[in-house]
């Protein structure tokens, strides 16, 4: 957080600047229950962070559908018709040979080029897709204003209601999370 | 979780009889028919018979490959269709009673086993230590022993296990199917050597076996989705398996239609770009009279259709979609074996015969009858399978 002098000025223009309530739990379990739990209250704007990932607190949350495998199916097909176009504009305009007596337009040997790099334009689309639509590399975030955070990389799992959520209230979401038996809830500030 | 009452409910018992008795009708009809048939046409009658039969063995044996591959790698998936592939693996011995026609025939049906052609044609002469009647009978005993024996111990332990808990049985079922898959490897090798290449004796091909277990891997997910899909109507199934599961056997069906359209690719591939006689001979037979829109059919419809159907994760978890896609690629694998056994007897071009129709419908009806028999004797899920739990959980993989 930046200094005691900075922050009395947030919270004199504009209020305290909440970012969300951090509830902090020592298993997965009670992390898909709460997550469940709090889905089920109404609460949307959630998110739950793990030492690694937790299946079933992916699917508490049934509003994940995301355009990476739209990106890859097209980066696949950009791919195909990239190494089928090379080889045949390649082989059949730009520097026909016979090989074999076969024609110039041996579709046959073409397969794997098309194959590979259908593979690798899908594969970039992936990870690139991927990385412009999830908003990473993120130097910061506001969940690292929390202590306790650092341990959703070793061995906590946190559930996260961010303040933006319509159903956001700070009395009665920390009532609702502590209602969840976490170890223990915090506010985070943005 | 509320445990689910395993016993499979009076209902759905009397469900599966019935279906059974429909599946034995269809099967005599249709042996009735392929009886006749022989009469009419005995030549004929062999040819379609291997056909059919080539396919309803590849069901039993990728059954009993699948069952093996579950105990050694773990997985929900498998203790879903557990009870299906057992009972689909306890089937060999119908199917070796089905094999006497092909022993009957099998001067009709593998042109390497008349004695005057090895003496006219030098090549087969040369493979006549490996391709003589004696040696295939041997062979084919050996299949059958070593599907027998795997097939039954594999169940028995599963029955012990039912029974009296998890170990000794899950320790021994993961060390014999160990040494078991190495065997069915072997044996769906040398299976696809002598009941279809050997069809074309010049011709060769290295990836064969291979490919043969690509498209029972095909089948056999498909019909066990099928089957589960169906099961999943009532109790215990309609409780016990969950969209997780489907997603899961959907992708591994999904993963074998890409391994069977490699494997296919891979053997066209390198015989096009060898372009040796003795090779292409296939795959002329296979591109000219009528077969070349088998091929093509087989290509779009068994691989690029079912490609992109089967990519939707929603399809996929969604029963009533999943099981259509399975039901089509059983379809189109009975097509395949088609058009892997009949070419080699009608290269002139394809000639369709209602045999062709007919003993599926006797081999298949009279397979479905005794599996359906094999599936009723035990609850529809391993109880004593120290997984299981896990499985009915989580879906974990």
């Amino acid at each position: 957080m930046a200094g005691e002098s900075m922050h009395s000025v947030e919270t004199a223009d504009a209020g305290p600047s909440l970012y969300g309530l951090l509830a902090e739990f020592d298993n997965p379990n009670d992390l898909v229950r709460a997550t469940r739990q709090a889905y089920a209250a109404g609460y949307r704007k959630l998110d739950a962070y793990s030492p690694y990932p937790v299946e079933e607190a992916w699917e508490a949350i049934p509003h994940h559908s995301n355009r990476v495998p739209l990106a890859v199916l097209c980066g696949a097909l950009a791919g195909m018709c990239a190494g089928f176009g090379l080889q045949t504009w390649a082989s059949t305009m730009y520097y026909p040979m016979n090989i074999g007596g076969r024609p110039d337009l041996s579709w046959p040997s073409f397969i794997p080029i098309t194959f590979e790099l259908a593979v690798l334009f899908a594969s970039f689309a992936a990870v690139f897709g991927m990385l412009m639509m999830n908003g990473l590399p993120q130097p910061y975030h506001p969940l690292f204003n929390s202590p306790r955070f650092a341990t959703a990389s070793r061995d906590r799992f946190f559930l996260c209601i961010e303040a933006q959520d319509p159903l956001f209230d700070r009395q009665d979401t920390l009532r609702f999370l502590a209602s969840l038996e976490p170890r223990e809830v915090a506010e985070v500030e943005n | 979780m509320s445990a689910i009452p395993y016993n499979t409910p009076a209902e759905l018992l009397g469900e599966m009889d019935r279906t059974r008795s429909r599946w034995l009708l269809a099967g005599l009809l249709g042996l009735a028919a392929a009886a006749g048939g022989y009469f009419a046409d005995p030549q004929r009658f062999f040819q379609s018979y291997l056909y059919a039969y080539v396919f309803v063995f590849g069901l039993a044996m990728g059954s009993l490959a699948l069952t093996m591959l579950n105990h050694l790698t773990g997985g929900a998936w498998g203790i879903m269709i557990r009870r299906i592939l057992e009972a689909g693996s306890r089937t060999f011995p119908l199917l070796l009673i089905l094999f006497l026609p092909i022993a009957l025939g099998v001067f009709q049906i593998f042109p390497w086993a008349p004695h005057e052609v090895a003496e006219q044609d030098h090549l087969i002469h040369e493979k006549s230590a490996y391709l003589n009647v004696p040696f295939f009978f041997a062979r084919v005993a050996g299949y059958f022993l070593i599907c027998l024996f795997l097939s039954f111990r594999i169940s028995r332990l599963s029955a012990q296990q039912d029974e009296h808990g998890a170990e000794p049985y899950y320790t021994k079922l993961q060390r014999l199917s160990g040494p078991g898959i190495l065997l069915y490897g072997l044996t769906v090798t040398f299976f696809s050597i002598d009941l279809i290449m050997s069809l074309d004796p010049h011709w060769f091909s290295t990836i064969f076996g291979i490919l043969l277990l690509g498209c029972q891997g095909v089948s056999t997910f498909a019909f066990a989705i099928m089957v589960l899909v169906w099961l999943m109507r009532q109790r215990p199934m309609s409780e016990a398996v969950r969209s997780v599961h489907l997603h899961d056997l959907g992708k591994l069906m999904f993963a074998f239609v890409n391994l069977f359209a490699y494997f296919n690719f891979s053997q066209f591939l390198i015989i096009w770009s060898g372009n040796l006689p003795e090779e292409t001979t296939w795959y002329l037979k296979r591109t000219t009279g009528g077969w070349q829109y088998v091929s093509i059919a087989i290509m779009v419809l068994h691989f690029f259709v079912p490609f992109f159907l089967l990519l939707s994760r929603n399809l996929k978890r969604t029963p009533g979609k999943v099981s259509k896609v399975a039901g089509w690629l059983i379809f189109m694998q009975l097509v395949n074996a088609y058009w892997l056994v009949m070419p080699s007897f009608h290269e002139r071009g394809i000639h369709l015969h209602w045999l062709d129709a007919a003993t599926p419908l006797a081999i298949g009806g009279l397979w479905m009858w005794v599996f359906l028999g094999q599936l009723k004797q035990r609850p529809l899920l391993p109880v004593g399978d120290p997984m299981l739990e896990e499985a009915l959980h989580s879906g974990g993989h």
